[in-house]
């Protein structure tokens, strides 16, 4: 119970203590004692024996009424954003959500309900374990990312690092409280922590396009929270009941509709169509934020509370409507990423993509399928970070975010090219893991509705196309460049190469980890599991094996090999990568790679995302209905 | 036969039978071009004198990538006839052809550039349909271990006749075959060069024609599957689906990869997702 409690509260309160220090050396040391503590609290918590939650040391009436000081706090900020930037959908959606929870909280009075308001299972433990490791290795990354972003990158930003690391602090321990909660109005308050955070963090710069975009999130997914606070009045109103327990056992008649509700929730902040904009958006934001809000926190929010919901939905018109939205978002958001040449929007194309797989996990919801869904947010959230943080390092270095300058990176930065294709492997190739989460998903959609198979196939084919040629420019390598002495510093190289060997062991060891968390709480919510075979998961070992073997290959490099230069239909001139063509004249040689803009355009498909997804959105909230 | 002695068999006489082929195939294409044509064996030829070459290349990591291909194809192709997954078949197969494209790509000359770009492109022309044909089987025969699609009684082609037919459509892409040969040319005096392989050369090129011979023989046992219940019948139709191959291959001239990719998406939506949508509504 206290650890659980710490962690919730030690980040929030870190936050607090980090708002006050401006001195680079006293943060730093914050920084790395907070993400250290948090970490060991996860994995302690993972390690224990099942845990008895007691009573909270403190009246939860105090408590209750501690959460409505602070939302009160955050509805008026909100308002007052929204009516300084003449903003009118964000007051109106705030003042509805605000007024539907004060009415509420009138009616339904300081009434206790008897469960206990935290909960702590093995799916929490996996998100916790996400969020510690993950967001941790974020927060100490974002210290030596935020000095050089200041000092040298954009020296015309105005610093605000001690907000900005305050808000890191209070997301992570917001999202800890969102992953324990069980309680339906202390859930969304964490919900609505996060919600503003975002805002805050997709603002940091204050550039016009910075703030357009901040409104934008904060907009959905105010209207996500709607949706979540009306799920809690319609649940309470007909059961007398807060808890989220309560409602996925509560059978289909009175959880229904509040389900579908939350599911409407959850598809606004894990971004996906019709609401991917904002996360595409959230892009102008400094690294670290991308990186937080795509791997360990907000969007995990989201599919967590899908997954949550899958034993409720599932067979059911409202579970097949979410599986749409999912399936649909995995199509067009995969090969959205194959138009853009930007290394971050591809990065945000494919987690939209990847989450739209979870979201198809939850609305199936057989067991085989949230196997697969909590499989998938594990590997998502580590590679998609690792690839985040390397994007980053990059763009410093190259001061650009542009794919095609990536050309040749193996040669001028080894370490950071060798960890992103690690993360890109993790991403797209068999035996690594997100492949191995595909194979699962494929199979339970299969044997739920075979027909949903075709967004999987094809989905999955234009995502090994972005990623692969993504991996083959940094491998290419044309014109020699000088190698870049100091690739990463000190804190930004603890972040990366933990979360390397994190993404690795994750591969190798995920069958133990299945066994460990995943199947004990499919099995806890449906009786059995999900898995994929002694054999197969023994063949995978085996394949990894030979994979892992390539490194060991370059050890016996350029031995018995004459070096050549490249074809290039005419005479190569000496040491330049050029040629003298036909007419004399010499020609340099570029590469570039292939965007489909003929075929595929980007902001086409955004218009068929954006309605086909509200099409589902709708079919699903009428289905609820009736 | 136990599954190891099948594995055996494969490791052994794959490349002999794919080799064989691969002759006939071009024996065959030049009696269609009304030339005379190389000896059956001659691929062996090429192959043993390629191993005796020089071993040049542009950068000496690339035929690591090579070497793997190799590797994972004959993986790739044990495993199927090991009767392991069709899934894990079709995945340990791409990831096989990823290091092909990516060694292609380390080679780093705007041909074997824009090789490896269309293989990727072809690659993902031809995997819905794979996946769609696993998946098709797999609603037949309610198992995905190609033991067990092999052991079931019936006639899968009768049950996925659409997918038969993509699926042989997506060998042709697979094979590199015209009207699919974006990524490399069988003839090199073309724009395109080599594509892919141009800057393999030596005992590296040697592996990639092996590699082709293990992947012919484990795609050809793949049509086998859809015939699996009659023997007979499987071995001639594979055989019937490889000289369709090598006619089509005579028959037609290169397609834009956008022509490439729109036709092998729609037949897989019409053909093969057709069969399924059948299949589904059946149950």
């Amino acid at each position: 119970m206290t650890l659980v409690l710490a962690l919730v509260l030690v980040p929030l309160l870190a936050g607090l203590v980090l708002l006050c220090l401006r001195a680079d050396l006293p943060r730093r040391l914050v920084v790395v004692a907070v993400t250290g503590a948090v970490c060991v609290g996860c994995v302690a918590l993972a390690c224990l024996p099942a845990l008895n939650l007691g009573e909270l040391p403190v009246s939860r009436h105090a408590v209750n009424l501690g959460m409505m000081a602070v939302e009160a706090v955050m509805g008026l900020y909100i308002l007052y954003v929204g009516v300084r930037a003449r903003h009118f959908l964000i007051v109106a959606l705030m003042l509805a959500q605000a007024g539907l929870m004060g009415w509420f909280e009138w009616t339904a009075g300081p009434e206790a309900s008897p469960a206990p308001a935290l909960f702590v299972d093995k799916f929490s433990i996996v998100m916790a374990l996400i969020n510690g490791i993950v967001g941790g290795g974020i927060c100490l990354y974002a210290v030596g990312y935020m000095r050089e972003y200041h000092t040298e990158a954009h020296r015309d930003v105005p610093d605000r690092r001690p907000m900005f690391f305050a808000l890191l602090f209070v997301f992570m321990g917001a999202m800890f409280g969102l992953v324990f909660a069980d309680e339906l109005p202390w859930l969304f308050f964490f919900w609505e922590v996060t919600t503003l955070c975002s805002f805050l963090l997709i603002g940091y710069t204050q550039t016009p396009e910075a703030r357009k975009n901040a409104l934008l999130a904060l907009v959905m997914n105010l209207s996500g929270g709607l949706a979540f606070a009306l799920a809690i009045v319609w649940f309470y109103h007909n059961t007398h009941q807060l808890g989220l327990q309560a409602l996925i056992h509560s059978g289909h008649a009175a959880a229904l509709l509040p389900a579908a509700l939350l599911c409407f929730a959850g598809i606004t902040k894990a971004a996906q169509c019709p609401f991917s904009s904002w996360l595409l958006g959230a892009m102008v934001a400094p690294t670290p934020v991308s990186a937080l809000l795509h791997s360990s926190t907000m969007v995990k929010a989201g599919v967590y509370l899908v997954l949550r919901l899958a034993p409720v939905v599932t067979g059911t018109s409202v579970g097949l409507m979410v599986a749409l939205v999912g399936g649909v978002t995995f199509l067009i958001g995969s090969l959205a990423a194959i138009t853009t040449p930007e290394a971050k929007r591809v990065l945000a194309h494919s987690t939209i993509a990847n989450l739209g797989l979870v979201v198809l996990c939850g609305g199936i919801g057989t067991y085989e399928a949230v196997w697969a869904g909590v499989l998938l947010i594990i590997f998502h959230a580590v590679a998609k970070c690792l690839l985040f943080l390397c994007v980053g390092v990059v763009e410093h270095k190259l001061h650009s975010r542009n794919i095609e300058d990536m050309s040749g990176l193996i040669v001028y930065m080894p370490h950071v090219a060798v960890m992103m294709l690690i993360g890109m492997a993790g991403m797209s190739l068999a035996p690594f893991g997100m492949l191995i989460s595909k194979w699962a998903v494929l199979r339970a959609v299969v044997d739920a509705y075979p027909m949903l198979s075709v967004f999987i196939v094809f989905g999955s084919a234009a995502t090994l196309f972005f990623w692969v040629k993504w991996m083959g420019k940094l491998v290419e390598v044309v014109a020699p460049r000088q190698r870049v002495i100091k690739e990463i510093s000190l804190d930004e190289s603890v972040a990366l190469y933990g979360l390397s060997v994190v993404t690795f062991l994750a591969c190798l060891f995920f069958p133990l980890f299945s066994k460990l968390f995943i199947e004990p709480y499919v099995a806890g919510v449906y009786g059995h599991t999900g898995s994929l075979g002694q054999g197969n998961m023994l063949i995978m070992v085996i394949m990894m094996a030979v994979v892992m073997l390539f490194p060991l290959s370059f050890l016996s490099r350029g031995r018995g090999v004459k070096v050549v230069d490249p074809y290039l239909g005419g005479a190569n001139i000496q040491g330049s990568p050029g040629f003298t063509g036909s007419g004399g004249a010499s020609e340099t040689v570029t590469l570039h790679n292939y965007y489909m803009g003929g075929v595929l355009n980007e902001a086409w498909l955004s218009r068929v995302a954006v309605a086909g997804g509200a099409l589902m959105l709708a079919a699903m909230l009428v289905f609820a209905f009736i | 036969m136990s599954p190891w002695l099948r594995l055996i068999v494969y490791l052994v006489a794959a490349p002999v039978v794919g080799g064989v082929l691969s002759g006939w195939d071009r024996r065959v294409s030049a009696r269609m071009q009304s030339r005379r044509g190389p000896p059956i064996l001659q691929p062996f030829y090429d192959v043993l004198k390629l191993w005796q070459k020089q071993n040049l290349a542009n950068h000496p990591s690339q035929n690591y990538y090579v070497l793997f291909f190799f590797l994972l194809v004959v993986f790739t192709g044990a495993l199927f006839f090991a009767g392991s997954d069709l899934l894990l078949v079709i995945f340990a197969l791409t990831t096989a052809s990823i290091f092909f494209v990516l060694g292609a790509y380390k080679a780093s000359s705007p041909y074997s550039f824009i090789g490896a770009e269309r293989e990727l492109i072809q690659i993902m022309a031809y995997e819905p349909m794979v996946l769609l044909t696993a998946i098709g089987m797999y609603m037949v025969t309610k198992t995905f271990y190609i033991g067990g699609i092999a052991n079931h009684g019936g006639l899968l082609v009768l049950a996925l006749p659409g997918v038969f037919l993509g699926f042989v459509f997506a060998l042709e892409i697979k094979f590199r075959k015209s009207p699919f040969d974006l990524s490399s040319s069988h003839h090199a005096h073309q724009e395109l060069v080599r594509g892919i392989t141009t800057e393999f050369s030596g005992r590296t090129l040697a592996l990639i024609e092996v590699a082709h011979w293990y992947e012919t023989v484990f795609l050809l046992g793949w049509v086998y599957l859809f015939f699996a219940s009659s023997p007979v019948l499987g071995v001639v139709m594979a055989l019937g689906v490889y000289v369709f191959v090598v006619l089509v291959d005579n028959v037609f001239a290169r397609l834009k990869w956008q022509a490439a990719l729109g036709s092998a998406w729609a037949v897989t939506a019409v053909l093969g997702f057709g069969n399924i949508v059948v299949l589904s509504l059946q149950r």
